[in-house]
């Protein structure tokens, strides 16, 4: 009984959360300027890094938390790298 | 899915409700980020993905993984805890960003002097990035 509501539940996040990442791509691909495209990799990888911990808990596994974490680092520091090349690539020094 | 067949009902319940309102929440972030109007209100959308959205599916992940193992598994709140201190690091970045973006281009409703704080450090150490231009 549990197993089947934890498996229907966990089906239906993670279709959930693929369709946010659509509405997020979209945005990405149409967005008006450069700091929306930036804002929606931004969202994009927080996303697939809760992906990642559904399917931790679908699996039962610790590898996925391991993957979700190194996703949380490495996406801060892009994004941060991303918005300080907004800031000063426009600048003419 | 052997581990999810010997949880107890109430921790499968809990966690599978978790579960959802976390993709829920994430949900309803990314159709405010598709759907306002203007930047400075999309840069408010995403963080309610980046708060409860990650919080409700990590505390779903410890509770499922303390209940299954026999023993507390805290080390999910490491993921909390780096997105509740870097989310709004990203924001500032980029609204920063954003807002030097305007003014150098001179767009209409931004607010048009920078405000008036040490603006003295930066001219000592040589940063120009502050000043009026």
């Amino acid at each position: 009984m549990s197993g089947v509501i934890l498996y229907w539940s966990i089906l239906s996040a993670q279709f959930i959360l693929v369709l946010t990442m659509a509405l997020v791509l979209y945005r990405v691909f149409r967005g008006p300027r450069a700091q929306d495209r930036v804002l929606g990799l931004d969202t994009l990888y927080v996303t697939a890094m809760l992906i990642l911990l559904t399917f931790g808990i679908e699996t039962g596994r610790d590898v996925y938390f391991e993957a979700a974490l190194i996703i949380g680092l490495l996406g801060f520091v892009s994004t941060a790298a991303l918005a300080k090349f907004i800031m000063r690539g426009e600048v003419i020094e | 899915m052997t581990a999810a067949e010997d949880m107890p009902l109430w921790a499968a319940i809990i966690v599978s409700a978790l579960v959802v309102i976390g993709a829920l929440l994430a949900l309803v972030g990314a159709i405010g980020f598709l759907r306002f109007r203007t930047f400075y209100e999309r840069l408010h959308a995403p963080a309610i993905a980046a708060s409860w959205g990650a919080g409700a599916i990590v505390i779903a992940s410890m509770l499922y993984f303390t209940v299954s193992g026999g023993r507390p598994v805290v080390h999910e709140l490491l993921i909390g805890l780096f997105i509740t201190l870097t989310t709004p690091v990203t924001a500032m970045l980029l609204g920063r960003a954003a807002l030097h973006r305007d003014r150098a281009e001179g767009n209409a409703g931004i607010p048009s002097d920078p405000i008036p704080y040490p603006v003295l450090d930066d001219k000592a150490k040589g940063d120009s990035r502050n000043t009026a231009p």
